[in-house]
């Protein structure tokens, strides 16, 4: 043996030193929560594309044929679809972050690997889930006369923003959960009230203009307002077209890195004594 | 205390073992725990409170451990339930943030202090075995590599694509073992194991303890088995809440360890009473057909043991009894005044006997503790008790059965 004398000093770690192991274990957990989901299904995997599908399949046909609503929006069943992919996979990697640290408690408390993993590991199964509901979009997408195109690649950013987001919140929510159990039922709520708040059942346009910069200070609803832009519809209006202000957007960025700094750091204060408080 | 025997004291493993570089030095290590009168988890709680969460018990978990480790050392950690240990075990592994003081590790340390963390009952062993290969610090490539090894060593090559709930306690407890052997670091923690598994796969178990002694590996290993203990630990520490008592060759911790549950059971009314102060056993030793003290024996030779008593208060009619027992600690043969004699008469103060058995040397090669005990007349008062006090090495050819008793074996063709 090389090693000589007593060095590394054991304390509990948010990060770790070393990042191939910390991409392994959050990669190891997503993949085996992923199998876990469809186990002892007949369709198995299968249902990762076939439920979105029968799921787009009732909300298109409601919204496009019997509630009627929107017929000024053009392929607007197309613009429900993404905009409702995109909520859940907000819902989901924060719903799921809220009790992962509580749920994997035998881990935490018997091994010693950075803290971090198991958040990221949440957050990368919601996004294996949007990867496989977007290709569900795509095909609807297609049958509708919504053809992929360059502008599509603008959807990345918009994702990326999504996962900061949802990473931000997820984190914060996350490590308060160990200690006030009450977030998991106010987090319940408060998706439902964002729900609402967001271009979801409707687009932001249809919002009178005098609410419209309060609005649009919701994350979500800047970010859906411009997947509506990118995605579906270039006629439709970018975020900025429907503050008064550009400037204004400035907030919902904030807020997006604000939450995720803030939710970073209050993980990582409450990281090393994760293990004894659960 | 207890002096060890001349046989520790000159062993040279243990010699080596103190003069190597360490591996794990704890310094003054404190965990405390606080524990709130009430638990206030719920915000409502915390509003309709806020003050009265203030009152809470300490509990020293650790309480200013210092020790250290050599490099290639097995180190046993025994202590009963609550003791702190599985604390102290936490905090060196990284998993407890210690309140004050220092664990310095030299090399790289195995991240888990149990076996089969993480294992999913809806999951295949093969499945399993990657999570916990990783999770145990393997990468993705080295865990596809030696996941054949694992499974052979498992012996579940049959088995690896069944749901792990399907599986027996003991086949799952092979798995995870299987997979902990694989580990690549210097520093092995582990906590409980070898409790199940049928006795071929314990064999395996042991040979895998001694090939990782062989590569100079450091393990400190907590556990209830003193048998264990005695077995592989080059030296073993006592802890009872939270602090160490000793630190000491394994057979003097294994007898104190003893001692101390067996003391305190005693005074805490569970089962037969202690009585103090009445009479005392010395020593116990076996002897050869010569009458000589030995510790080493060859099998079928005529043998006795006994023990030499001595009364501090006068005593009438008291029940003595020995128990001889082997490796898996059951007792493998017991025999007791009561079976022999009606009445064993009146010592007074101050009075010496020796009580002796003979016997022929029926057990089959392995080690054998003798325990032996005094209760007073009628069997309910304890008077003492030296657990494992005299140990004996039979020698022979080797048998599967936990006795060799003289027999004939014929084959005959009708």
């Amino acid at each position: 043996m090389s090693v000589s004398t007593p060095h590394v000093v054991q304390r509990p770690s948010v990060i770790g030193s070393d990042f191939k192991r910390f991409f392994a274990l959050a990669w190891t957990l997503a993949v085996t929560d992923w199998k876990l989901r469809f186990y002892g299904s007949a369709l198995g995997y299968a249902w990762t594309l076939a439920r979105p599908f029968l799921f787009f399949g009732v909300i298109y046909f409601v919204f496009t044929e019997i509630v009627g609503l929107n017929k000024d929006v053009p392929n607007y069943g197309i613009v429900i679809l993404f905009s409702l992919v995109l909520f859940n996979f907000f819902g989901e990697a924060t719903g799921g972050c809220v009790s992962c640290l509580v749920v994997r408690e035998s881990l935490l408390r018997k091994v010693r690997f950075p803290r971090l993993v198991i958040p990221t590991s949440v957050i990368l199964v919601a996004l294996f889930n949007l990867g496989m509901t977007l290709i569900a979009v795509v095909i609807f997408g297609a049958f509708s006369g919504v053809y992929p195109k360059w502008s599509w690649f603008e959807l990345i950013p918009i994702i990326v923003a999504f996962t900061m987001f949802a990473a931000g919140v997820g984190l914060l929510l996350s490590a308060l959960f160990v200690r006030f159990r009450d977030v998991e039922p106010i987090w319940d709520v408060f998706t439902q009230m964002l729900f609402y708040a967001s271009p979801l059942l409707y687009v932001a346009s249809n919002v009178p203009e005098k609410y419209l910069d309060l609005y649009m200070l919701n994350p979500i609803a800047t970010l859906l307002t411009a997947t509506r832009h990118v995605a579906v519809d270039p006629n439709a209006p970018e975020p900025w077209d429907l503050v008064s202000s550009p400037e204004l957007l400035l907030i919902p960025a904030a807020l997006v890195v604000g939450l995720l700094v803030l939710g970073a750091w209050v993980f990582s204060r409450e990281a090393p004594k994760i293990a004894e408080n659960l | 205390m207890f002096v060890p025997t001349a046989a520790e004291t000159l062993d040279p493993a243990h010699a080596a073992a103190r003069t190597r570089e360490p591996a794990i030095v704890v310094d003054h290590l404190q965990k405390t725990f606080r524990l709130p009168h009430r638990r206030y988890s719920t915000l409502k709680e915390r509003v309709l409170h806020p003050f009265s969460s203030s009152t809470y018990d300490e509990l020293h978990a650790v309480h200013d451990a210092t020790f250290s480790v050599a490099q290639g050392e097995f180190f046993g950690i025994v202590g009963r339930n609550g003791s702190g240990k599985s604390s102290l075990l936490k905090c060196l592994a990284g998993i407890y943030n210690a309140d004050s003081g220092s664990v310095a590790i030299a090399g790289r340390i195995s991240p888990f202090i149990e076996l089969g963390v993480g294992f999913n009952p809806e999951l295949t062993a093969r499945d399993n075995a990657m999570v916990n290969a990783i999770m145990l610090g393997l990468s993705r490539k080295q865990a596809r590599e030696r996941f054949d090894s694992i499974i052979e060593f498992a012996e579940l090559e049959e088995f690896m694509d069944l749901p792990l709930k399907n599986y027996s306690s003991g086949m799952v407890v092979r798995l995870a073992f299987a997979v902990t052997v694989q580990v690549d670091a210097e520093v092995l923690l582990i906590d409980e194991v070898l409790a199940v598994g049928d006795a071929a796969f314990q064999a395996k178990c042991f040979d895998q303890f001694h090939r990782l002694k062989a590569e100079g590996k450091t393990i400190v290993f907590v556990t209830h088995d003193m048998s264990a203990i005695q077995r592989f630990c080059d030296r073993a520490m006592l802890v009872e809440r939270g602090k160490i008592m000793s630190i000491d060759s394994p057979s003097v911790i294994a007898r104190a360890y003893n001692e101390l549950n067996f003391g305190q059971i005693l005074s805490e009314g569970a089962g037969p009473r202690m009585i103090p102060d009445v009479a005392e056993i010395k020593e116990a030793w076996f002897e050869d057909a010569d009458g000589k003290r030995v510790t080493a024996l060859e099998h079928g030779a005529r043998m006795a043991m006994a023990m030499e008593v001595r009364f501090h208060q006068a005593a009438e009619d008291p029940w003595f009894s020995l128990h001889v027992r082997n490796p898996a600690r059951h007792v493998v043969f017991s025999t007791g005044s009561t079976l022999h004699l009606t009445t064993t008469g009146a010592f007074t103060a101050g009075e010496t006997v020796v009580v002796r058995v003979e016997l022929e040397n029926w057990f089959s090669p392995g080690e054998y503790t003798m325990t032996p005990t005094i209760a007073a007349s009628g069997g309910t008062d304890v008077l003492d008790v030296r657990e494992d006090l005299a140990t004996l090495d039979v020698h022979g050819r080797p048998l599967g059965g936990v006795v060799d008793i003289p027999h004939t074996f014929e084959v005959h063709r009708s």
